[in-house]
């Protein structure tokens, strides 16, 4: 059965590859520093069972010190655009069946893995979806040398052509490096939510609330819980962080227990009220700034970049709409 | 004492800290924070802050499953070097129907509709809107108008990443077995009120239909200011 162990020999042997590229990149004056990030992510990845956990913490400080100093951004050599044009010539809507390759993988891998005998053998039922994904680039993969047959080719040092093998890794790790810090933002943001929740983070948040506001009326207590849902996003970057601090805080006790809401009408809508949120805010990395990376936008490193600013008037209609459905539908 | 670390999250923000810095003081400030008592000397806060880090540690090892997704960069950036992201502009040059707003008011529908049904991880921002969505909005607008301007193209990009997000963000909440649904019943779980998830997912459909009415609609101003701004020069030639 493939589970996450194998997968994470894979993670790791793909970030040590990044550290090896990235180090080796004359066009960024960063690079020793940027090798050293995807070095330690990928030590993490192979060998972060037997570091202990006050090693794995030194290990998270340093990659936090690294993108502090910063990066740098990478320069690695891929095909020029002329190429690029050239091989969608030749290569034509076969290149978006490859695409399709990896989704079509994740999705009736998960379903196999959930629902036969076989694919439970197969796959871990418990990380489906993951390995799956995984799986699915290792067809893409196979698929583009066995169906496409490219040549990849690199000029060496003496000039002359040799052919490439691993150029998978050396354009993963060119992207991944576009990506940057950012990538590890959800895992370091999982981690946070682990020590807030220990320490009784929520219910201090309840107090809080209770102490300092009225919430006597339902508009004004589905308002706070709503537009608090959306602020603790914000600050957390992940609506289910925020969920159980303000649900605890203000959603259960106030608008359900205090004022009869239904509870599933009340935290379906609170959480799409942090998913307002979500929209809003540069610690959401996945969803505001890595695309920003990816796509090259020039406000990519603004808190506010123009991803949140496109999303914002969205994300505000949103939230009003929240706060009044919440308002008329909780109470029925 | 322990909302001193949300403090160190309101703060970083406000001074533009790397986030990354950010997170990992919170995590310090807040384990620092619950072990504080006025009589607490330096031995035992340095208890506390190796506790903390050690805890923290901990959570980043465990939570490394996160990561694994950028494995779909190798394959991604490969088809890229293939040429996907050229084959996908061509493509949609062909179709005279297609505008900006139009594609992405379409793509807005297909995301929402298959992450109702469970199918997040069809889209995404490495998967679809780098390799396939962003360079088909930016080939529909280049075959209407001709050469972008940066300012522009970069405003279409940015639609590009907003849809992808709102779409999946508005429609996975109607599936039943998601990750927030499931959370959501596990919480009022433990508070003793027993809900099915399909009691939670109906409530996410008003929502989705707001969601879809007012962002297919900014789509469609969206065209409309690009035909304002643009248009012209087509006129002129």
């Amino acid at each position: 059965m493939i589970a996450l162990p194998h997968i994470y020999v894979l993670g790791g042997i793909f970030f040590a590859a990044t550290a090896w590229f990235s180090g080796r990149d004359a066009a960024n004056p960063h690079r020793l520093r940027a090798a050293g990030f995807w070095a330690l992510l990928a030590l993490s990845f192979l060998a972060g069972d037997r570091l202990g956990d006050l090693g794995n913490g030194v290990l998270v400080v340093a990659l936090a010190v690294l993108a502090t100093l910063g990066l740098g951004k990478g320069g690695a050599a891929t095909s020029t655009v002329e190429e690029r044009r050239a091989s969608a010539l030749r290569h034509g809507d076969k290149l978006f069946l490859v695409a399709l390759v990896i989704p079509t993988t994740a999705l009736l891998g998960t379903l196999a893995a959930k629902h036969t005998h076989w694919g439970a053998k197969l796959v871990d039922p418990a990380q489906a979806t993951l390995v799956s994904l995984v799986l699915g680039v290792i067809f893409a993969l196979a698929v583009v040398a066995l169906w496409l047959r490219p040549r990849f080719e690199r000029v060496d040092a003496s000039g002359a052509r040799r052919a490439d093998p691993l150029v998978p890794l050396r354009e993963g790790a060119r992207l991944v490096g576009t990506v940057g810090w950012a990538a590890i933002l959800p895992q370091m943001l999982a981690s946070l939510g682990v020590v807030l929740l220990a320490a009784g983070v929520g219910k201090q948040v309840g107090l809080l609330f209770s102490e300092h506001l009225a919430l006597d009326t339902r508009f004004a207590a589905v308002t706070a819980y709503c537009v608090g849902m959306a602020f603790f996003t914000v600050l957390m970057g992940n609506a289910f962080a925020a969920f159980p601090v303000m649900t605890a805080a203000v959603g259960l006790p106030v608008v359900v227990q205090r004022l009869g809401g239904d509870p599933a009408a009340v935290c379906a809508i609170g959480m799409l009220s942090g998913f307002c949120g979500t929209l809003l805010t540069p610690m959401a990395a996945n969803f505001n700034i890595v695309p920003a990376n990816l796509l090259d936008l020039p406000d990519r490193d603004a808190p506010v970049n123009s991803v949140i600013r496109t999303q914002a008037p969205t994300a505000f209609v949103l939230l009003a709409a929240n706060i009044l459905l919440m308002y008329a539908l909780a109470f029925l | 004492m322990s909302l001193l670390g949300i403090a160190v999250l309101v703060l970083g923000f406000v001074l533009r800290a790397n986030p990354l810095l950010i997170v990992v003081t919170a995590a310090l400030v807040t384990g620092l924070a619950a072990a504080w008592t006025p009589g607490a000397d330096a031995g035992t806060l340095a208890d506390a802050a190796v506790a903390t880090l050690a805890s923290f540690g901990k959570a980043f090892h465990t939570n490394r499953y996160v990561s694994v997704v950028w494995l779909v960069l190798a394959a991604i950036g490969t088809l890229e070097r293939l040429g996907l992201q050229e084959r996908a502009r061509t493509a949609i040059a062909h179709v005279h129907a297609a505008t900006v707003g139009r594609l992405l008011a379409v793509y807005f529908v297909l995301r929402q509709a298959t992450s109702a049904v469970g199918l997040t991880s069809l889209g995404g921002h490495a998967q679809m809107v780098r390799p396939l969505v962003a360079p088909m909005a930016e080939g529909a607008a280049e075959a209407k108008y001709g050469p972008l301007p940066d300012a522009v193209r970069h405003r279409i990009r940015a639609h590009c990443a907003a849809a992808d997000n709102i779409a999946l963000f508005f429609g996975e909440d109607i599936f039943i077995a998601i990750a927030s649904i499931l959370l959501i019943k596990g919480f009022l779980e433990q508070s003793g009120i027993i809900v099915e998830p399909f009691a939670l997912s109906r409530w996410a459909i008003p929502t989705a239909v707001v969601a879809l009415v007012v962002h297919v609609g900014r789509l469609w101003l969206f065209d409309r200011r690009l035909q304002r701004t643009l248009g012209v020069k087509e006129d002129a030639k």
